[in-house]
């Protein structure tokens, strides 16, 4: 037994148990008398809640900051009124206020200098000179390019503000990875199918749901604050939980049914429970009939995809293929078929949604109670400003034809035009990057590399010492979301509501809110008309007042619910809905699909399969971190540190691989993790597959407590299955293998 | 009065959020913790079982910790709630050697610091930090001699266990199953 806790405590009971968020550092007995004791529990202090929503995640949970009477920031408690969060924050939103103590902040403007001989560094710098150069950028690329050269890596709040100043600048040249790498094809997929996105937060009626399929998606894992509350109610609702997973993951270890699906095979598996919608005749007939199009189509279609053809290559068996079909069937219309969130895999992953709003429209399982809900959003009044100017081109342009659904910029286009020997016909000169660590948060890092190396500028924004900002010329330090005004949260729910963040703390260091450096670059490029407003609450409140509400009052209450405009959440029984597609219904067979040469209903292929010796990388999340962002925030890093790479017992026998022994990977093309990972072995993970948690491994020293904790995934990534439709980066068709010795040393070995 | 905790294993998914909020509301120190997640995982791919469990101190009826106490730091209060008076501490270490679930960790400022049931926010009518927080709702307190009270109703149609029974110390964490 440990009569410590260590690092990662090791329980006292039950067998195989692992344990986070331990530690220790000295037993330090008597070393600190006379005791001091000190500090008391903060519910106890006098505190001054503050109204925020939180900016660790895009849930964007609606919270209060709590303030003693020196000014410090004591706690986070979520809103109790906020629909994100009801009243409970997540792990990260508690620990949020790690972002706002952690030392490591970037705190002062930063310039690129070269010394005469040629070696690089950041000195540090006015906010004058920082703001006067990025300006000066501008105007330059502007006269030499036009202003569509200067491009814009986006994400959140911060990316926003920059978006805006961007549009008055005159480009339209943005794009974000939560689109390409991330959510797009199921934007796609949905918008052809029921001619509406399912949005975020997504409008899955989870709570009331009788069954909830999760095809891929980590509910747990992922902590999208009321997906994870609703599934619980479910847990309690005695639901139906359905995890199609190649990794036992937490979902699935709450799950009714898990199938341990073979990677790469998911759109087998629904085509067979369509078939088996259809031919078992359990499909919704009344909705079918009235509200969809194609039916005889996608009948036929799948005719021969049964589910003994399935088996041979889902590994999934008929006979679970057909019960889980039928507790489908069972449930309808109150069933969840989960649309996932990062859903670029294999590149096939639009089809692959789509065959999931498939299966959702034949269960009838849309605009009902406890499947998919009609959301609503309060519209923000737009302050008054002149219309944005027109541009000769934008990010659609960078596509050059190919991806004709993509609705928003994909990041690897931008980062292509941006590489002049690719000769492409709209070329970028220059970034603003804000609120993204490209190097960490894309796939292809070369790729990545040679574009950061070849643009004439680089500006970025972050609160962090991240990667990026390792390339920038100019680096921003932006005040967190804790210490700063930002555009009101207006996200779609059952009740639209809308939310304010308000700074609790005066910004750290020489730190600055995001609205105030896009407001002074705006100024120095005349672009005031604009940036109306000497402080970014005067925008709020004047759009507050608008909705007949006011800064004040929304100081006191933080959120504020409206009444729904757009008619009742759900569709009535015998409703005439009409659908916002080319034929007015649901389309199972896809007119916008046919008409741009792809698949109209979706088509199983198979896809390359892991060399000898080679396991398929899984990625995912941890419940206590969001992405990369997180790793270094002191509260959240002492709950999981690193990250580690999941192998199977048989897996581990093989390689002699122990526990918590240290190895680096090697990917199909030779690329090396840049730091060695724990070994975890475990029975969670098939034997074909390793899993690692993304977002570790930060080569950034700067970053004093994340720097070479794990291994990033993304280094992994070398190999991306385009997605046709839209662009998406399918990022699973990575295979690795173990080095069991430091490569570095090896390589010097080589060269003696 | 019987303070207890019952924790729903069904629904817990470990997100570690009681204990960053145990943290923040009780000044933790990082590096440290009150109460933390066990995962445990049986069987063999694609027959599993797998268990979180949010732990903490288990505020015993028959506590190994006060009993040993040389200089009765460690005791219990009304409720059966086991507290530490930290300045009548004097770091010896015996009550964490004593314990059988590790609940104890000694405070860098010189003395040992372990769960309280947040009694101070209990006293006030709250829950505490990590039951209030919890996303999932899997956490339970209250009085267990009071069949209204949020824990009594958790254990009333449910299967449980708790840890270590055979350490005869009669903890009062339920973990239902």
């Amino acid at each position: 037994m440990q009569t410590r806790r260590k690092f990662i405590k090791i329980s006292s009971i039950g067998i195989g148990a692992t344990a986070f968020a331990g530690g220790m550092a000295k037993w330090v007995i008597g070393a600190n008398s006379p005791k001091n004791v000190s500090i008391g529990p903060n519910s106890l202090a006098t505190l001054k809640p503050v109204p925020t929503y939180c900016e660790v995640c895009f849930w964007k949970c609606a919270g209060w900051s709590y303030v003693d009477e020196k000014g410090d920031i004591l706690k986070i408690v979520g809103n109790e009124n906020d629909p994100h969060c009801d009243g409970r924050l997540c792990p990260r939103g508690t620990g949020g206020i790690g972002m706002y103590y952690d030392e490591d902040r970037l705190k002062t403007p930063l310039i690129r200098e070269k010394k005469s001989d040629g070696t690089q560094y950041f000195r540090e710098a006015t906010w004058e000179e920082a703001l006067n150069k990025v300006a000066n950028k501008m105007k330059e690329v502007k006269e030499k390019y036009g202003p569509e050269a200067f491009g814009l890596f986006n994400h959140g709040n911060p990316g926003a503000h920059f978006e805006h100043l961007l549009r008055a600048y005159g480009s339209q040249t943005n794009a974000e990875p939560a689109f390409a790498n991330c959510r797009g094809p199921r934007t796609a997929a949905y918008y052809s199918t029921f001619g509406a996105d399912v949005g975020s937060p997504e409008c899955t009626d989870i709570r009331d749901t009788q069954c909830l399929v999760l095809i891929g998606s980590h509910i747990g894992e992922n902590m999208h604050n009321s997906q994870v509350q609703e599934m619980s109610a479910a847990i309690d609702n005695k639901a139906t939980i359905i995890t199609v997973d190649p990794r036992f993951s937490t979902a699935a270890g709450h799950s009714t049914f898990w199938l341990p699906i073979k990677p790469s095979t998911d759109i087998a598996l629904i085509m067979a429970w369509i078939h088996v919608l259809i031919y078992d005749n359990l499909y919704n007939k009344e909705f079918v009939e009235k509200s969809t199009f194609g039916f005889d189509h996608i009948k036929e279609h799948v005719k021969t995809m049964t589910p003994e053809w399935a088996y041979g290559i889902t590994d999934i068996e008929p006979d679970v293929i057909r019960k889980t079909a039928r507790a489908m069937a069972g449930a309808a219309p109150a069933v969840v078929i989960h649309p996932g969130r990062h859903v670029v895999w294999y590149g096939d992953d639009t089809q692959r949604e789509r065959a999931m709003a498939i299966l959702s429209a034949l269960l009838g399982a849309w605009g009902k109670r406890g499947s998919i809900y009609i959301p609503e959003a309060v519209s923000i009044p737009e302050y008054p400003q002149p219309e944005y100017p027109e541009t000769k081109w934008n990010w659609k342009d960078l596509n050059e034809g190919k991806f004709p659904l993509a609705t928003m910029g994909v990041t690897t286009e931008l980062l292509k035009a941006s590489i002049p020997r690719l000769n492409y016909k709209h070329q970028v000169k220059a970034w603003l990057v804000a609120g993204t660590n490209l190097p960490l948060s894309m796939p292809d890092k070369k790729l990545f590399k040679e574009a950061a190396e070849a643009v004439e500028f680089i500006a970025v924004m972050d609160t962090m010492p991240m990667e990026v900002t390792g390339y920038a010329d100019v680096v921003f330090p932006e005040a967190t979301y804790l210490e700063r005004y930002d555009f009101l949260r207006s996200a779609q729910n059952r009740v639209p509501n809308i939310a304010l963040r308000m700074p609790a703390a005066k910004p750290k260091y020489d730190s600055k809110p995001g609205w105030w450096i896009g407001k002074q670059i705006g100024e120095r490029l005349g672009l005031h008309d604009y940036y109306n407003y000497n402080d970014f609450s005067e925008v709020i409140d004047w759009q507050l007042k608008k909705l007949g509400s006011s800064l004040e009052e929304m100081e006191k209450i933080g959120i504020k619910s409206f009444p729904r405009k757009s008619g009742p959440q759900y569709i009535a029984d015998g409703e005439d809905y009409k659908f916002n597609t080319n034929t007015g219904k649901v389309e199972l067979y896809s007119v916008d699909f046919a008409d741009e040469g792809f698949d109209p209903m979706p088509v199983y292929t198979p896809h390359p399969e892991p060399p000898q010796n080679f396991y398929r990388l899984i990625y995912g999340r941890a419940p206590m971190h969001t992405f990369s962002r997180t790793s270094n925030n002191p509260n959240l890093w002492d709950l999981m540190k690193e990250n580690s790479v999941w192998v199977n017992p048989k897996v581990a026998d093989l390689w002699g691989l122990k526990n918590g022994q240290k190895v680096w990977l090697k990917n199909q093309d030779e690329a090396i993790t840049s730091f060695p990972v724990s070994v975890r072995v475990t029975e969670r993970i098939r034997w074909d597959s390793v899993y690692m948690v993304h977002g570790f491994g930060h080569s950034d020293k700067k970053l004093t407590r994340a720097y070479g904790m794990g291994a990033s995934d993304e280094e992994m990534i070398t190999n991306i299955a385009v997605d046709p439709i839209m662009g998406g980066t399918g990022m699973r068709g990575n295979f690795i293998t173990f080095l069991k010795e430091n490569p570095a040393s090896k390589m010097k070995e080589d060269k003696a | 009065m019987r303070y207890a905790m019952a924790i729903d294993t069904k629904k817990c998914v470990g997100c570690s959020d009681c204990v960053v909020a145990c943290q923040t509301e009780n000044n933790v120190p990082h590096g440290y913790c009150r109460d933390w997640i066990v995962e445990t995982v049986s069987g063999t791919y694609p027959s599993l079982d797998l268990e979180f469990r949010s732990e903490r101190c288990n505020h015993c009826d028959n506590s190994p910790c006060v009993r040993c106490c040389p200089t009765g730091a460690s005791h219990k209060v009304e409720g059966g709630i086991v507290l530490v008076t930290h300045n009548k501490c004097i770091g010896c270490g015996a009550c964490i050697e004593s314990c059988p679930y590790d609940a104890r960790y000694p405070h860098p400022e010189g003395y040992v610091d372990k769960c309280t049931f947040c009694i101070h926010r209990v006293e006030k009518g709250q829950n505490p930090a990590c039951v209030s927080v919890c996303p999932t709702q899997c956490l339970h307190f209250g009085d267990l001699n009071d069949p209204n009270s949020d824990v009594s109703l958790a254990l009333k149609d449910r299967k449980w266990k708790v840890l270590a029974p055979e350490a005869g110390t009669k903890p009062q964490l339920y973990f239902l199953t």
